[in-house]
């Protein structure tokens, strides 16, 4: 592991007080609580043991099994001493997250998009609305429990002479033929495997 | 007007017209063939480039395929336009921007449909977010297969463009 990322999770460590931190393939990965966000961000990007000045991303998953289902993870890059950082937030659904527009104004995309895939909120956010989905777009798109094809399609009327939403009415169900991924394998393969183990 | 006779080989068609034309001065035709020439001549193009196709439909603009040999060149407005490419992905937020593009393209005008996304969807038929083939939009006329088809594929399609033109022969549409 080089010097940089020891003297930054040392940093971290003393001043953030994360819930967990590691270094696994020499980059940097803590949890931290929802109300620890925005301090935690102004130090990583100020402190000269980190200046991790760029944020690369933010992303969402969701545990529809967990109580509390969300979590976000920002991606941070440090130029000065090349590596990269994790902050991992668990939320629920009702609750929200401080933005932290306010200390990277490049976060603001980031977050909209999030909200719009997962329907996270964040607090003080200067314009939280969707931003890839069509107008009007009901539901959150990458949540497990949004089905695969949506709720409504389009096609355009000849009559009303407009695009129109109806409900969707697949011409043929969806069919999985991903019998040889190589994450998931066939299960006779499966079986083979649990054999041999 | 002198003809230049040093051409030795030429059609019969063209050996007719040759002599006609320096017989007379003129050359009759019939209006019907006279207009379909003209429409098959200039397919002047619409880019509509939404995905990867797009990059196909430049190579048939570029001189190794060199589809201004038909008479087609690309046009960045659709008022100027003939023919509309759907080349790509359509999603459900493009389509209104489609069908207003093709809205606003004179009469007579054609669409082809470029690649599966264009055509049916294709892979990503079962999406939330994208329209199960342009032609839930807009009224498609030539569809082109292939995922992306090939220059020559598309350049193929143009071509059977013309030969639906000539064909339906009337000038109505």
């Amino acid at each position: 592991m080089s010097k940089s990322i020891e003297v930054a999770k040392e940093a971290i460590k003393k001043n953030c007080n994360p819930i967990e931190i590691s270094d696994d393939f020499n980059q940097l990965q803590i949890s931290i609580s929802t109300n620890q966000i925005l301090d935690v961000v102004d130090f990583i990007k100020n402190d000269e043991a980190c200046e991790f000045r760029q944020i690369t991303d933010i992303a969402g998953v969701d545990f529809p099994d967990r109580q509390k289902r969300f979590e976000v993870i920002y991606h941070f890059l440090s130029f000065k001493h090349n590596s990269r950082l994790r902050i991992k937030i668990i939320i629920g659904e009702d609750e929200s997250i401080p933005s932290i527009t306010s200390i990277f104004p490049a976060a603001n995309w980031f977050e909209r998009e999030a909200f719009d895939m997962y329907g996270i909120q964040f607090k003080d956010h200067p314009d939280l609305r969707r931003i890839l989905t069509d107008y009007g777009f009901e539901g959150y798109p990458l949540r497990k429990d949004f089905p695969l094809s949506g709720n409504v399609e389009i096609r355009y009327d000849e009559i009303d002479k407009k695009i129109i939403h109806e409900p969707v009415n697949l011409q043929q169900d969806f069919r999985s033929f991903d019998i040889q991924s190589p994450w998931e394998r066939t299960n006779y393969l499966k079986e083979e495997k649990k054999n041999n183990e | 007007m002198a003809i230049n006779t040093d051409i030795q080989e030429t059609s019969p068609e063209l050996e007719r017209l040759k002599e006609l034309y320096a017989d007379k001065g003129f050359v009759v035709t019939s209006i019907n063939n006279l207009i379909n020439w003209a429409r098959t001549g200039s397919l002047h193009w619409m880019t509509f480039g939404l995905a990867c196709c797009a990059v196909e439909m430049m190579h048939v603009g570029t001189p190794r395929y060199d589809v201004e040999r038909f008479g087609a060149a690309p046009r960045a407005s659709p008022r100027h336009a003939d023919v509309l490419i759907v080349a790509g992905t359509l999603t459900n937020k493009m389509a209104s921007a489609l069908r207003k593009a093709y809205d606003q393209m004179p009469e007579p005008r054609y669409v082809i449909s470029m690649g599966s996304c264009a055509n049916g969807g294709g892979y990503y038929h079962y999406s939330y977010s994208v329209v199960r083939g342009c032609d839930r939009i807009i009224p498609v006329d030539v569809y082109v297969p292939g995922c992306p088809p090939t220059a020559e594929g598309l350049l193929y399609g143009l071509l059977q463009l013309q030969k639906k033109i000539r064909r339906e022969g009337n000038i109505k549409r």
